[in-house]
């Protein structure tokens, strides 16, 4: 049978590729940005497991609402991506460095 | 071995090497393809997990609409790959460490032994209960102004991103509506007093043809 803990670490592993992607892939935005949404997607996956064996509704009424805010995340990033490579002609997030941060 | 087991296991796999593909493809148009594949086999374990409604929209709205996006954005861009892919290897290391250690730390958590989690039974709902309609009924009772604030985040970004990537070409002729608007009747047309002119030689000629 399966049990909660299985869905929590296969969420646990998805957390940690993704985190693994956002260090591998310093040099390209767009991958960064899928690595985030596969983040939000593990979370999400703890969501719903939770509102399935706790057998309560707020769960997945959350998971709607992350996804309601990973869609507008991925829209104005990419938009802002589109601006970015008109201007700089490079996707890479070192090149982002007029604020002298 | 169940076969919802059998299915875990399944799309599980599928998912835990999708997201690896993702990760470490060359060309971003495979990885936008492999994180479809991910949502996919997600979506098939929410549906394990009896949560049908969130399933079917996250195939809709990730793999229809956001992966589009995405796929859209990185054909648009031209980009080089070989610059892109420049210190990829350097990073695994660390990458790696910092990873493994996350999820060896979460699972060392998660595997039940401490909070009773492998205890917990699955709930499995009877066949004619509606997903739909249960998160409905709570979605627009108890969550009524969470929704409509949602609504309003959705409404941010569309205004968002049509602002940012708007571009005005500087040689079109386009009507402006506000100064069209504005003009009034006298500054299109002139009321000028005068004394009456009178027509001298049309009436002189009339005379001549009657004589």
């Amino acid at each position: 049978m399966i049990s909660l803990s299985h869905y929590l670490i296969l969420a646990a592993i998805l957390f940690a590729i993704s985190v693994v992607g956002i260090f591998l892939n310093r040099k390209n935005l767009i991958v960064l940005l899928m690595a985030i949404e596969l983040m939000l997607l593990a979370v999400n996956m703890n969501f719903v497991a939770f509102s399935h064996y706790l057998n309560d509704l707020s769960g997945q009424l959350f998971v709607f609402f992350i996804l309601v805010v990973a869609a507008a995340e991925s829209g104005i990033g990419l938009a802002i991506l589109v601006v970015l490579f008109r201007n700089l002609s490079s996707i890479d997030v070192e090149d982002l460095d007029s604020l002298k941060g | 071995m169940e076969f919802k087991t059998i299915l875990f296991y399944v799309f599980s796999t599928v998912t835990v090497v999708a997201a690896l593909r993702v990760i470490t493809a060359r060309n971003p148009v495979h990885a936008a393809l492999f994180l479809v594949l991910a949502f996919f086999n997600v979506a098939g374990l929410w549906m394990l997990l009896q949560a049908e409604f969130l399933a079917l929209a996250l195939i809709m709205v990730y793999v229809g609409a956001v992966m589009v996006l995405f796929l859209f954005v990185v054909m648009m861009l031209d980009i080089n790959i070989e610059r892109v892919r420049a210190g990829f290897w350097s990073n695994l290391p660390l990458g790696i460490l910092v990873g493994g250690l996350l999820a060896a730390e979460m699972a060392a958590v998660l595997t039940g032994r401490y909070f009773g989690l492998a205890n917990l039974p699955p709930h499995d709902l009877p066949a004619n209960h509606s997903n739909t309609k249960e998160l409905a009924r709570v979605l627009y009772t108890d969550y009524a102004y969470p929704l409509e604030i949602a609504s309003v985040i959705l409404l941010v970004a569309i205004i968002v991103a049509v602002t940012l990537t708007l571009r005005r070409r500087k040689d079109t002729k386009t009507m402006q509506a506000s100064a069209q608007i504005a003009v009034k009747a006298k500054d299109r047309m002139r009321l000028v007093k005068m004394a009456s002119e009178v027509e001298e030689s049309a009436p002189a000629a009339k005379q001549g043809e009657q004589a």
